[in-house]
């Protein structure tokens, strides 16, 4: 239980910091040109400045700055986010019919780069400066170092263009019709080139930590305890190193939790996946302020929570942090 | 000098500096061997790499060189990666040598902010600075550096606080030395190493992150960035693949470079700490 108050009071403590990034980004955009009505207007097709006027009055933007900031602040604690400019929707609504192909890819990606990366990891720990590790090492830098949306477009070219594998683009087939089990393989077949994509870079940081945490805690006193009482490589491995080796990784998750998700902006325009990211995308070429707000602090949250699961399941791998403090 | 050693004994390290001596000497002599408007016409447009030894590259679909603009893109992607990172470093090092000297309520609120910078994606940031400012060239190298300092900052506050105790700058306080001076002459100089081989770090991402805005064409379109090529080889994607394949190589051998030199940098300094690099943390 008592990781439980510990990860409780970490995300109170990340209350003050929500705060701050709101603020921030409120008084940011006081300083774009247009507001929402100048939006509105442009939609309609002009009106007068009488118009213009009633509707800054009716959505109180008249007001001082600090005013339309704590109004701003009461909306979105009833987790009202105002309404789109452009899809004509409330922004809550566009985000809520984004968030789940986001939410797939992101899963998809992390499960694959963490597992991946624990694997490859540990076998270029076991095999140091030998030919497994030089390979596994030089693949991670390269991956490191390759722009995803390169890799999503050379993917394209090679897996959907010139062997026609894979789909190019979209999360599923237009007008097939598919229904249940056939409709989750067509979506999973259109996730598989993006995951991959988004999974690489990743998969590079993963494996590099994974490696090195392991080599650390391999040359610790218990581990040369458990091969002293006779347990074989594997079994010092699985049932001793891995799950301290494993510590740095989960650190590692909650830290990069919020650069995925901008990853994700990216690897979805490029597989045209219509998802937050590509919302995101969509936004700023629109102009649609309104939303796009209304992204950066559902991500905010997004990552907020992601950490507290890191802090829950960090007690449960080092029984030590939830019965220390 | 028995770091410089070390770092010349590190095979990937001096591929490192080979490569970046590379990407710098294309940078310099851009101008020199493609003197016209990179982004000017150059002949038909879409022919195939090494079809035309007037255009040994290939043309884009608006018959731009595609050599010329690789030329040109090494200019752009090293300047805005050195101008972002100084900035990211510059804010990074305030913030953090502030926060780690004075402690207390000043490192509470300093932290508070920087935490949420990174609880933002860098990327998402990256675009609200955009959308509202524009994107012409000066205003996306500042954004950049505007989301990347966290990280420096948190490293430089750890730097400050091991050290901030120490029993040479306790002899500076004595002296009757000014909270200014003990920051900027004493203990700087010594927590400034790490952060240095950090900067290697930011300066990857920086390069990654005009390029993936470039890419959206959200980026300046009168420059000729590597970013900028990629994105307007999509449209031909199907056929002229090669319009995109050939800026993302010059991207990878960039990033490569400077995180390798980062690298050797890094065992160069702390031999005894062969661990990994820093965290990479943008897309």
């Amino acid at each position: 239980m008592t990781i439980l108050l510990l990860a409780l009071r970490r995300l109170a403590a990340s209350l003050p910091t929500l705060l701050v990034i709101l603020a921030g980004l409120f008084l940011l955009l006081q300083l774009a040109p247009g507001d929402t009505v100048d939006a509105l207007m442009a939609q309609m097709g002009g009106g007068d400045p009488a118009t213009a006027e009633e509707l800054r009055r009716y959505y109180g933007l008249d007001l001082p700055a600090a005013a339309q900031l704590a109004r701003y602040l009461w909306r979105l604690v009833q987790l009202d986010l105002g309404q789109s400019a452009i899809y004509g929707k409330p922004v809550a609504t566009v985000i809520a019919e984004r968030l789940p192909v986001t939410l797939m890819l992101m899963g998809a990606s992390l499960s694959l780069a963490f597992l991946g990366g624990i694997v490859l990891g540990v076998l270029a720990a076991r095999r140091i400066g030998q030919w497994p590790d030089t390979l596994i090492s030089t693949l991670g830098l390269m991956f490191y170092a390759t722009p995803s949306f390169w890799f999503g477009l050379m993917g394209i070219v090679l897996f959907a263009i010139h062997l026609g594998w894979l789909p190019a683009g979209g999360i599923e087939e237009v007008g097939a019709g598919h229904t249940g089990l056939a409709r989750i393989l067509d979506i999973a077949r259109h996730l598989v080139l993006p995951t991959l994509t988004l999974a690489l870079v990743f998969l590079a940081t993963y494996l590099r930590i994974m490696r090195a945490s392991m080599l650390e805690v391999m040359s610790l006193d218990y581990v040369r305890t458990a091969r002293a009482k006779g347990l074989g490589e594997t079994g010092v491995i699985v049932h001793h190193a891995l799950r301290n080796a494993l510590l740095p990784m989960v650190t590692l998750v909650g830290l990069q939790a919020g650069t995925m998700l901008g990853g994700s902006v990216v690897v979805e325009s490029v597989f045209a996946l219509p998802g937050l990211g590509r919302l995101a995308y969509e936004s700023v070429v629109q102009r649609d302020l309104n939303t796009l707000l209304g992204i950066v602090f559902v991500s905010a949250l997004l990552v907020i929570t992601v950490n507290f699961v890191v802090d829950l399941i960090y007690g449960r791998l080092d029984p030590r942090i939830a019965a220390g403090r | 000098m028995a770091a410089l050693t070390r770092y010349l004994r590190n095979p990937a390290a001096v591929l490192g500096a080979v490569l970046l001596l590379l990407v710098l000497a294309v940078a310099l002599a851009a101008p020199v061997l493609f003197p016209k408007d990179p982004l000017g016409l150059a002949g038909r447009p879409l022919q195939w790499p090494f079809a035309n030894p007037k255009v040994w590259l290939g043309t884009d679909a608006s018959g731009r060189d595609i050599a010329a603009q690789v030329f040109h893109g090494a200019r752009v992607s090293l300047l805005i990666g050195l101008v972002a990172t100084v900035i990211a470093i510059a804010i990074g090092i305030a913030v953090g040598a502030v926060a780690g000297f004075y402690g207390g309520i000043v490192d509470d609120a300093l932290m508070r902010v920087t935490e949420a910078f990174q609880t933002l994606p860098n990327f998402l940031l990256l675009l609200v600075l955009v959308a509202v400012f524009g994107s012409d060239i000066t205003t996306v190298t500042v954004a950049i550096g505007l989301v990347s300092w966290p990280a420096p900052a948190r490293l430089t506050r750890a730097e400050f606080l091991s050290l901030r105790n120490r029993e040479f700058v306790q002899a500076c306080r004595v002296l009757g030395m000014g909270d200014a001076r003990i920051i900027a002459r004493e203990i700087l100089p010594n927590a400034l190493p790490p952060v240095i081989v950090y900067a290697s770090v930011v300066m990857a991402v920086a390069i990654l992150l005009e390029s993936a805005l470039a890419f959206l064409n959200l980026s300046d379109p009168n420059v000729a960035s590597w970013g900028n090529l990629i994105g307007a080889g999509r449209g031909v994607l199907r056929t002229q693949w090669y319009v995109s394949a050939i800026p993302g190589l010059a991207i990878l051998v960039t990033v490569l470079a400077v995180s390798l030199v980062g690298q050797g940098l890094n065992d160069a300094f702390n031999p005894r700490l062969r661990g990994p690099a820093p965290v990479k943390t943008a897309s």
